[in-house]
């Protein structure tokens, strides 16, 4: 029955997919352009990974040529000396520039630029634009997702918890579901890598981070077009809290081996030459581990949409009756597997993560072992 | 690398870090805390039940031996009240054995004494008679005898010849 659903929204999703590109492919040529089919797949996908300022669904090409988007503005915040608020149907899509407390902003692939009153973009030659940039504080479409995945997750979880006391202790509905993996993060995660004693503390974060990341990789294989898990902000923002989380709940022995990593196991100067390149290393993994953790899952998660995307993508270069049906079976596996990665990088995250923490709050028993050293 | 810092936005990375820590104290409030707790809880009482269940084994098991003691006594004390009154019962047959067979022989003695002095008295009375009916005869007898003189004077002569030979 679950898979008889997956596969439907898969067929759905794939639909959509392959009816947006269509819709933008006659756009271009409607334009008189010259970008070939390639490029303009290039272009589309490079969009879609891509933060948005609205929340389009799809597009079309209307009879009398105009291109028609369908889809909700969102709020535009930026900081310009002074906050300005509009919203992001000014653009129009990128088309006009937005005016506001006397500053006209030009989107230009995604990012707001500070213009004149003509919308003039400078470019560098690398093909940077050289206008200032405010800081751009916009309610965009990955914010919408979070704040959507947020509520959901508020909604599903709130009511497990409020399920436990309505019926005894056990699960009702979609909690059936979901305490098993509650438990799994707790059974198989949190306690054999921080320990019986201390996982307690650390649960809250990773439950809510594997459900996170889970939720968000999934909407990601939605048609709606949606990237959020595979955005660097994203992935350094959740990292970053895995860092600091890990350094402060740090021990006064994690602190100590990370300085001082073979302890009292030989006199100070044997240590003295091995530590002018262990203790550089010992300092550089803290940042390493969090670093890891924020590309590996962007990259995952931005390499599943390229490909996908492509695969996708493909079927409408081929145009053949060969081409087309296998390239869209390869994007069919490819989704399914999209699913098992999902999965799958919410579980490494979780787990690195929980690995960490582990790390940082162990005790050793040393302390206690030395008065009886001293003995012998 | 440069594509990646192009790529970063300080606005969503704000937006994600403020929302992402604002969903995870208010899932700890609502959600995680009591999930964990009522699991926890859950998981205390499946243990207390089990510990419960073993101790009511062990109970049971004490109870059945227990009860199979009892049982054992009480087979044991009947065996014994039995035994008892059997003992008890034989004695009393032996007891009443005796005491019958005394009494008849008491009743057996008696008897005979009655009836050996009936039978003295009977062999009396005939005695008695005999005499009586031999006195009778004999006068019948004299006075027969006597009724003609030739008789009578045989008749001393017979005992006058009898002392004579005395």
């Amino acid at each position: 029955m679950r898979s008889l659903l997956t596969v439907k929204v898969l067929f759905i999703c794939s639909i959509f997919l392959g009816f947006s590109l269509s819709a933008t492919a006659k756009e271009e040529t409607s334009e008189g352009t010259k970008k070939d089919l390639k490029t303009e797949i290039k272009e589309y996908i490079d969009h879609h990974l891509q933060d948005s300022h609205d929340f389009s669904i799809f597009s079309y090409t209307a009879d009398s040529g105009e291109h028609v988007y369908v889809g909700l503005p969102l709020p535009v915040i930026l900081w310009d000396n002074g906050i300005q608020i509009f919203s992001s149907s000014q653009f129009h899509h990128g088309e006009t520039l937005a005016q506001a407390g006397g500053n006209y902003y030009a989107l230009d692939h995604g990012k707001i630029y500070k213009t004149d009153a003509e919308g003039t973009i400078t470019y560098d030659e690398e093909g940077h634009a050289t206008n200032v940039r405010p800081i751009d504080f916009s309610i965009t479409k990955n914010v919408v997702m979070m704040i959507i995945t947020g509520l959901l997750m508020l909604w599903l979880f709130s009511s497990l918890a409020r399920s436990y006391a309505k019926n005894n202790g056990v699960p009702t509905g979609a909690g059936r579901f979901f305490e098993p993996i509650v438990l799994y993060i707790r059974d198989d995660i949190a306690k054999p890598t921080i320990g019986e004693k201390r996982y307690r503390k650390y649960m809250p974060f990773l439950l809510t981070i594997f459900f996170f990341i889970w939720f968000l990789n999934m909407f990601g294989l939605t048609p709606l077009g949606i990237n959020v898990t595979g955005n660097i902000a994203i992935t350094f923002g959740l990292a970053l809290l895995t860092f600091l989380i890990t350094n402060f709940t740090g021990t006064k022995d994690y602190w100590k081996h990370l300085v001082d990593p073979l302890g009292d196991a030989m006199p100070w100067y044997g240590k003295l030459p091995i530590y002018v390149i262990l203790v550089p290393i010992e300092l550089l993994g803290l940042i390493i581990k969090p670093f890891a953790l924020l590309i590996r899952l962007y990259a995952n998660m931005q390499a599943g949409h390229i490909v996908l995307m492509s695969l996708i993508g493909l079927m409408f270069i081929f145009k053949s009756w060969i081409g087309s049906p296998l390239s869209f079976f390869l994007a069919f596996a490819i989704t399914l597997i999209e699913i098992l990665v999902a999965l799958l990088q919410a579980y490494i995250f979780t787990m690195l993560s929980s690995l960490y923490f582990g790390f940082a709050s162990e005790e050793h028993d040393h302390h206690e072992e030395e008065p009886e050293l001293a003995h012998l | 690398m440069d594509k990646l810092l192009n790529d970063f936005s300080f606005g969503l990375f704000v937006w994600q870090t403020l929302l992402f820590v604002l969903l995870l104290l208010l899932l700890y409030k609502y959600a995680w805390k009591p999930i964990l707790n009522a699991v926890d809880d859950r998981e205390e009482g499946i243990k207390n039940a089990l510990a419960a269940a073993e101790d009511a084994k062990k109970e049971m098991q004490n109870v059945t031996a227990d009860s199979e003691k009892l049982l054992q006594e009480a087979r044991g004390e009947r065996e014994a009240m039995l035994k008892e009154a059997r003992e008890l019962r034989e004695k009393m047959m032996a007891d009443a054995k005796e005491k019958a067979k005394v009494e008849g022989d008491k009743m057996i003695s008696q008897a005979k004494a009655t009836i050996d002095s009936e039978k003295k008295a009977a062999v009396a009375e005939i005695k008695n008679q005999v005499a009586d009916l031999s006195v009778q005869i004999a006068e019948k007898v004299l006075k027969e005898q006597l009724t003609n003189k030739d008789k009578q004077l045989k008749l001393v002569d017979d005992m006058l010849g009898d002392l004579k030979l005395n």
